[in-house]
C-alpha cells in the first residue's frame, strides 16, 4: 500500500500506463516541464521525452483534432484540458468527430483517446473554472463519460480508460485533488470496472447518488444523519455513460428514497436522467419522490458566492429531510 | 521553391502551370514534370473516368436514388494531379468532394454513394486504401491529418500526409490551427486547398483578402498557387511538396486555383449567386479538354483511344449505376452497431428493448 493523493494517483496511473504500452502519449497545454497546472503530468515528460508528453500550442479544438489523428495512427493519447471552462473550443472535434467516427467507419476505427477534465468549483478561482460540464458529454452517443472521487478509483479508472478502444470524457474533481488516501499499485485486483459504480456507505432509508466531488460530501452527510437515526446509503456512480442502472435500482429499491447530488446545474442535469429512470423502473418502491441537490440555474458564480451554490452536507440533509416528509 | 510571399504583399499572385488550356507544354522555373505518352494517357482516363462517375453520381441523384450529392465537376485535375502524387504509404483526408482522390485510393466508387443514399456515414475501411472517411464538418479533417503526421513522425516512417479543403475552409479555427500544429511540429504534410472560387454562395472575398497560399508564410512554412485546372502542374506540385515532407522538410500549402462548375450539392442553385458567364469563362479552361488535346497535337493518342476511353467511361457509368439500385438498405438494428467498440450496457439495453418492439409486429 502507498499513501497517494488524488493528483499523484493520476500521475502514478498515467505512468504505468506509459510503461506498459509504447502507443500511450500525453498531451496539452503546460503538460511538460510543468506537469500541468495541477501537476498531474509532473515528472512524466522528463522520464517519457517530448515525443511522448506533447506540449502542444494552445488550442483546445487543436488538442483534440491532432489526438484523433493520433488515435487514426494507432497512439492512445491522454488529452489534457487545463480547465472544464476551457473544453468547449474542442466541442466540436469531441462531438462531431471523436464520438462519431468509430460508427461513420461501421467499426473500421477505434479511437482510444481520453480527454481528462478538471472539473468543479470549490477552489476559490476566477470564471471559467469552477465548472461542471459532464452534461453536455453525456448526452452524446460514442463518448464513455467517467469520474473519479478518490486516489483509489483514480489511479485504477485512469488505466482502464487509457486501456479502453472507446473514447473516454475522464472528469477530475479538481478540489479533491490533494485527498490523500491508500492505493495498493501492486496489483489490479482490487479494481471496478470502470463502468460500473460502487457503494461506498451501505445503509437502508436512503441512497445519496453521487459522483467526482460530491462522493465526499454525501459521505459527510450520510455520517451527520447517522447522529439523527438515519441509515443513508451512498453510491458512487463512477460511470455516467454507461450508467450503472442495475446498482442504483438496486440501491433505491432497497431503500426506498433516492437523493441525487451534483454540483452542476439541476436543471436538465444528469440527476434529470437518474430520476426519469429511478421513477421508471422503481416506481412501487419510492417512499418519495427522486429528489435533486445541484447548481443553480445561474452561471457558475463569482467565488466570494460559490458555497452558496455548491451543495454542502447541509443542503444535502435538507433534501434527506424533504424526502422523509412524504 | 516558390515562397511568392516574400516578394512583398502586393506583388501579383503567380501560378504554376504545366499545360495550358490550349494544351501546350511550357516551362516553369521551379517545377517540372517528365511523364511517358503511357503516364499522360493514364492521367487522361482517370480525369474522363472520374468525370463520369460523377455525372453517374448526379443522375442517380436528380432519379431520387441519392438523397444529395457533392459534384466534383471541374475539380478533376486538381485531385487527380495530386492524387496520384502520393504513395501507397502516404495517408489522405478529403472532405466529402474528393471522389477523383478516392479514385487515385483504389475506392471502389459504389463505396462512395453509400453515404450520399443514406446507407452509412461512410463505407470504406481507411486503412485498406490509407483514404480516411469523408468529412462533412468544414475543416475538421485538417487536425486530424496533421495528428496522423505527428503520428508518422513518431514511428520514424517515410510517408506523409495530405489534408484537403477549400476556400471556406481556410477561414475555420480548425484549418489554422492544423497549420500552427504542422508548423510548430514540422510535421509531414500536404494542406491542399482546391480554391474553387465559391463556398455554397460566398465568393472568395467573403473568406480572404490576400491569395490563400500566402497564408502560409504567416504560419511559417512555403505555399504556392497552382493552376487547379493542369493536372501536370497539380501532380509536379505536389509530388514536389508531398517528397519535401517525407524527408523532413515540413509542411506545405498548395493552394490549388480551380472552379466548381456544378453546384455546391444537387440542393444548391448557383444560379441565385453567380452569373452564367463566368461558368463559361472557366469552362474554356476545362482540365480535361486540355489533355486532350496535348495528346491528339502530340499524336499521343488516336481516336480510336478516346472512343475506348469513352465507351470505358459509359460500362463503368452502367456498373456504378446497377450497383447503386443492388445496395441493400441496413437492418434497423444496425442502428446501434458500431457506436461504440466495446460492450456498451445502454446500447445494449436499447438495442434489445427496439428488437423485442419490432418483434410485437411480426406477430
Amino acid at each position: 500500500m502507498t499513501v497517494l493523493s488524488l493528483s499523484k494517483a493520476l500521475n502514478e496511473g498515467m505512468r504505468k500506463a506509459m510503461e506498459d504500452d509504447p502507443k500511450v502519449l500525453i498531451m496539452g497545454e503546460d503538460v511538460g516541464k510543468l506537469g500541468g497546472v495541477f501537476r498531474v503530468t509532473d515528472g512524466l515528460q522528463k522520464d517519457f521525452g517530448e515525443d511522448r508528453v506533447i506540449d502542444t500550442p494552445l488550442a483546445e479544438s487543436g488538442i483534440i483534432g491532432t489526438a484523433i489523428g493520433l488515435a487514426l495512427r494507432g497512439y492512445r493519447p491522454v488529452c489534457e484540458i487545463q480547465f472544464d471552462g476551457f473544453v468547449f473550443p474542442a466541442a466540436d472535434q469531441i462531438i462531431t468527430q471523436l464520438a462519431k467516427m468509430p460508427m461513420r467507419s461501421l467499426g473500421a476505427i477505434k479511437l482510444p483517446v481520453v480527454v481528462r477534465i478538471p472539473c468543479g468549483g470549490g477552489i476559490g478561482a476566477v470564471e471559467h473554472h469552477s465548472e461542471s460540464p459532464e452534461a453536455y458529454f453525456t448526452h452524446t452517443a460514442g463518448l464513455r463519460v467517467i469520474a473519479c472521487a478518490n486516489p483509489a478509483d483514480a489511479y485504477s479508472m485512469i488505466q482502464q480508460a487509457i486501456r479502453s478502444d472507446d473514447p473516454v470524457i475522464f472528469f477530475e474533481p479538481k478540489r479533491r485533488y490533494w485527498e490523500k488516501a491508500e492505493v495498493d499499485t501492486t496489483t489490479t485486483d482490487w479494481w471496478t470496472p470502470m463502468d460500473k459504480g460502487r457503494v461506498v456507505r451501505p445503509g437502508t432509508d436512503a441512497t445519496l447518488l453521487a459522483y467526482g466531488p460530491m462522493v465526499k460530501t454525501c459521505l459527510e452527510a450520510a455520517t451527520a444523519a447517522e447522529e439523527d437515526g438515519r441509515s443513508l446509503e451512498v453510491v458512487d456512480l463512477r460511470s455516467l455513460n454507461p450508467l450503472d442502472t442495475p446498482l442504483v435500482l438496486d440501491s433505491v429499491r432497497r431503500t426506498g428514497r433516492a437523493v441525487v447530488v451534483h454540483e452542476a446545474p439541476v436543471n436538465n442535469g444528469f440527476g434529470a436522467e437518474l430520476a426519469a429512470r429511478i421513477t421508471e423502473q422503481c416506481f412501487y418502491h419510492l417512499e418519495s419522490p427522486v429528489l435533486r441537490v445541484g447548481g443553480f440555474s445561474t452561471p457558475y458564480p463569482p467565488s466570494k458566492l460559490e458555497e452558496h451554490y455548491l451543495p454542502d452536507l447541509d443542503r444535502v440533509l435538507d433534501a434527506v429531510d424533504r424526502a422523509f416528509g412524504y | 521553391m516558390t515562397v511568392d510571399a516574400s516578394r512583398g504583399a502586393d506583388a501579383p499572385p503567380e501560378l504554376v502551370q504545366l499545360l495550358t488550356p490550349e494544351g501546350e507544354r511550357v516551362e516553369h522555373p521551379d517545377y517540372d514534370i517528365d511523364l511517358t505518352p503511357e503516364e499522360v494517357r493514364s492521367l487522361y482516363r482517370d480525369l474522363v473516368l472520374v468525370r463520369r462517375v460523377d455525372l453517374e453520381a448526379v443522375a442517380l441523384q436528380r432519379q431520387g436514388e441519392l438523397g444529395i450529392w457533392a459534384s466534383l465537376l471541374g475539380q478533376e485535375a486538381a485531385q487527380i494531379g495530386s492524387g496520384r502524387a502520393l504513395t501507397d504509404a502516404d495517408m489522405a483526408f478529403p472532405t466529402y468532394r474528393e471522389h477523383g482522390v478516392a479514385w487515385c485510393r483504389d475506392v471502389d466508387p459504389v463505396k462512395l454513394l453509400g453515404m450520399f443514399r443514406g446507407v452509412n456515414h461512410g463505407g470504406w475501411d481507411p486503412k485498406e486504401h490509407n483514404f480516411h472517411l469523408y468529412t462533412i464538418v468544414i475543416g475538421s479533417q485538417t487536425l486530424h491529418a496533421v495528428g496522423y503526421a505527428m503520428g508518422i513522425q513518431r514511428d520514424d516512417a517515410t510517408a506523409a500526409t495530405i489534408a484537403y479543403f477549400g476556400d471556406g475552409a481556410t477561414s475555420q479555427g480548425d484549418v489554422n490551427e492544423s497549420f500552427i500544429w504542422a508548423s510548430v511540429f514540422n510535421a509531414p504534410i500536404v494542406f491542399f486547398c482546391q480554391n474553387n472560387q465559391w463556398a455554397i454562395s460566398e465568393p472568395l472575398e467573403k473568406q480572404t483578402r490576400i491569395p490563400l497560399y500566402r497564408r502560409a508564410s504567416g504560419f511559417g512554412f512555403p505555399g504556392v498557387r497552382v493552376d487547379g485546372n493542369d493536372v501536370f502542374a497539380c501532380l509536379a506540385v505536389t509530388r514536389q511538396a508531398l517528397k519535401n515532407a517525407r524527408e523532413g522538410q515540413g509542411p506545405m500549402l498548395i493552394e490549388a486555383f480551380t472552379y466548381r462548375m456544378g453546384a455546391h450539392t444537387s440542393s444548391d442553385d448557383p444560379t441565385r449567386y453567380r452569373v452564367a458567364s463566368e461558368l463559361e469563362a472557366w469552362k474554356l479552361k476545362d482540365p480535361i479538354e486540355r489533355v486532350k488535346a496535348y495528346l491528339f497535337k502530340n499524336e499521343l493518342a488516336d481516336q480510336a483511344y478516346f472512343d475506348s476511353i469513352e465507351a470505358e467511361a459509359d460500362q463503368l457509368g452502367a456498373d456504378l449505376r446497377a450497383r447503386c439500385l443492388a445496395m441493400p438498405d441496413p437492418e434497423p438494428l444496425a442502428i446501434f452497431d458500431h457506436v461504440y467498440s466495446e460492450p456498451h450496457a445502454l446500447i445494449d439495453e436499447e438495442r434489445a428493448q427496439y428488437a423485442a418492439y419490432l418483434e410485437g409486429f411480426e406477430r
